[in-house]
């Protein structure tokens, strides 16, 4: 089975506190620590679990400049065979649909039984995969918690409402955005990265894939961010101040009027 | 001229809470529009809900077919690219149906596609103006949608509220679908996870944790809390995903609605699905990062490391 799987580097949520900037339009991005999209990591985690099991070859690609090398090389340290990196001036300010016609170039430059994507990133609008998929003509699912690998067809879970799962067949080639939770990805150590450090990984631009370059980018973008903000949400929680002792006495009187200590 | 469409979720002849939403939802695009509700679905359980819609919407389409009788995005993407003409705007609920569906739809009926939407303010021009969050709700955005070629918008559940005033008197026209509905996706059945050791339902108090717990072991000193406070463990999705906890334990959209008197949020940022999961009774939050979302719907709050704060509170527990 030959699987792309299409990854994004992002700002971490879990290493950073994203905040607004002194400016108010955007995040502050001093010292931000990025890294692969969570989502993503499943994807890639679970595309090297299948091929372990069936054979075949996984490839990432992400869509950036040479930053994205390092979340590329990461995943190629985890069992990736081959990198792919989209960069091009032309792809700055791409909306949804820009991102999905560059991934398509690149589908068709290859010759892939599956396509993953993460279910969502950090802007969160969870459209890659489902998009990409509708521009190819070929079945998607979102949401895929569990995969199965059967005779020119899978059998995917989907995580919906309450806890359950929806199984479904679904026609190879086919696109899946992956849900977290469907794998364990494996540690990735300084020597999984030092062994694949030299590993070339090409570069391609809007014209090496085909694409018109008035499709994609910014001006073609039809759903555009204008800026950050924070609202004013009123008081929010009343925040319990002084010393921990003190704190801790104030809560457990809040605890003991609110039935929370029996 | 532009229509407005709401796809209607439903299930056992009931629609989602989403219905009336997207209703409201509708008119913050435009107030006077005449909404039309788009229902598919087969039978007796479809014909219910479209009568229940017309109260609240004055067109309501049904399309009643045996291949939609489980909504499949890929059948309901061909009825709907049937029905969908130049500049139209339809609104789903950003579900794990609407996911399913719109970015795909969007492509089909070639419409920009805005997803996660938490407001509209407005449309300006061709110009629609929404407001969406980043960074699992740490940051809101603008955003601007050109409409002028129509557009697929997911709206998250829960922040419109639902227009409950019926007063419509809408009627049903049924619609029918030439497309091949053939699918390269086929529904086989839904899984329902076993029950777990305990029910986090039936808990009046809970001591939920989440990625400030930081380390498998140390959802022991969550369980000593909880043991010291007559309440029971559970989590946010996070832990589920590391396998520290069972999935029964996850309180979200994806996991339980709980209804508890006090829920303690320990460690927990507050993300929207963790919150759908959370209907009621009194928050605390305690998180170490004082800009948690978490901070914004708790009652009380408290900025400390949980992994500091829990044992010392398990301690005054003890002696009290």
């Amino acid at each position: 089975m030959e699987i792309l799987v299409c990854i994004k580097r992002v700002p971490d949520n879990e290493e950073n506190e994203i905040e607004l900037n002194s400016a108010g339009n955007d995040i502050d991005r001093d010292d931000l620590v990025y890294s692969v999209n969570e989502w993503d990591n499943y994807a890639v985690e679970e595309a090297i679990q299948i091929v372990d099991n069936v054979g075949g070859s996984v490839t990432v690609v992400s869509i950036g400049d040479e930053e994205v090398d390092e979340v590329l090389r990461r995943e190629m340290a985890m069992g990736a065979e081959k990198g792919i990196m989209l960069t091009d001036d032309a792809f700055e300010g791409s909306d949804g649909k820009g991102i999905a016609t560059i991934l398509k170039g690149v589908v068709e430059k290859g010759n892939y039984d599956l396509i993953m994507t993460g279910a969502q990133a950090d802007e969160g609008y969870a459209q890659i995969g489902g998009m990409l998929a509708a521009m190819m003509d070929v079945p998607f699912a979102s949401l895929v918690n569990k995969i199965e690998v059967g005779d020119k067809t899978l059998k995917i879970g989907r995580e919906i409402e309450g806890g359950n799962q929806e199984m479904n067949e679904i026609d190879l080639p086919c696109v899946l955005s992956i849900q977290t939770g469907i794998n364990e990805p494996r540690y990735v150590g300084i020597r999984g990265i030092r062994k694949v450090a030299s590993v070339e990984i090409p570069e391609f631009g809007a014209s090496d894939l085909g694409i018109d370059a008035g499709t994609i980018g910014e001006a073609a973008a039809k759903v555009k961010r204008v800026d950050y903000f924070m609202p004013d949400l009123g008081d929010g929680a009343e925040m319990l101040e002084g010393s921990t002792e003190e704190i801790i006495d104030k809560l457990i009187e809040i605890l003991k009027a609110n039935g929370g200590l029996s | 001229m532009a229509k407005l469409y709401a796809y209607i979720s439903h299930k056992n002849g009931v629609a989602d809470d989403t219905a009336l939403e997207l209703l409201t939802a509708a008119a913050k695009i435009d107030a006077g529009a005449s909404v039309t509700a788009i229902v598919t679905g087969s039978g007796a359980d479809l014909d219910k809900v479209c009568q229940e819609m017309a109260a609240s919407y004055k067109e309501v389409l049904k399309i009643d077919n045996e291949a939609m009788a489980y909504p499949n995005a890929e059948i309901i993407r061909k009825a709907l690219v049937e029905i969908i003409k130049d500049d139209d705007i339809v609104l789903l609920p950003h579900d794990t149906f609407g996911m399913d569906l719109g970015p795909g739809l969007s492509i089909k009926t070639d419409s920009p596609f805005a997803a996660d939407i938490v407001d509209i303010e407005g449309v300006d021009g061709s110009t629609l103006k929404l407001i969406r969050q980043e960074f699992a709700g740490q940051v809101y955005t603008h955003v601007t949608c050109d409409i002028s070629s129509g557009a697929i918008l997911n709206i998250r559940p829960g922040v419109c509220k639902a227009d409950e005033s019926k007063a419509a008197g809408g009627s049903v026209t049924e619609t029918s679908v030439s497309a091949d509905l053939s699918a390269g996706r086929r529904y086989l059945e839904t899984v329902i996870p076993e029950a777990g050791d305990v029910d986090i339902t039936k808990s009046d108090v809970l001591v939920s944790v989440g990625r400030g717990i930081e380390d498998e072991e140390n959802i022991e000193i969550a369980q000593e809390l909880a043991d010291a406070m007559g309440a029971v463990v559970s989590c946010s999705r996070p832990i589920v995903d590391a396998k520290w906890l069972e999935q029964s334990r996850q309180v979200g959209t994806s996991g339980k609605t709980v209804k508890p008197k006090v829920y303690m949020a320990m460690g927990i940022s507050g993300s929207f699905q963790h919150l759908g999961g959370i209907k009621g009774g009194f928050m605390i939050a305690v998180n170490k990062n004082p800009k948690a979302p978490i901070f914004q719907v708790a009652n009380v709050g408290v900025v400390a490391d949980i992994l500091e704060f829990m044992p010392e509170l398990t301690e005054k527990i003890g002696d009290l």
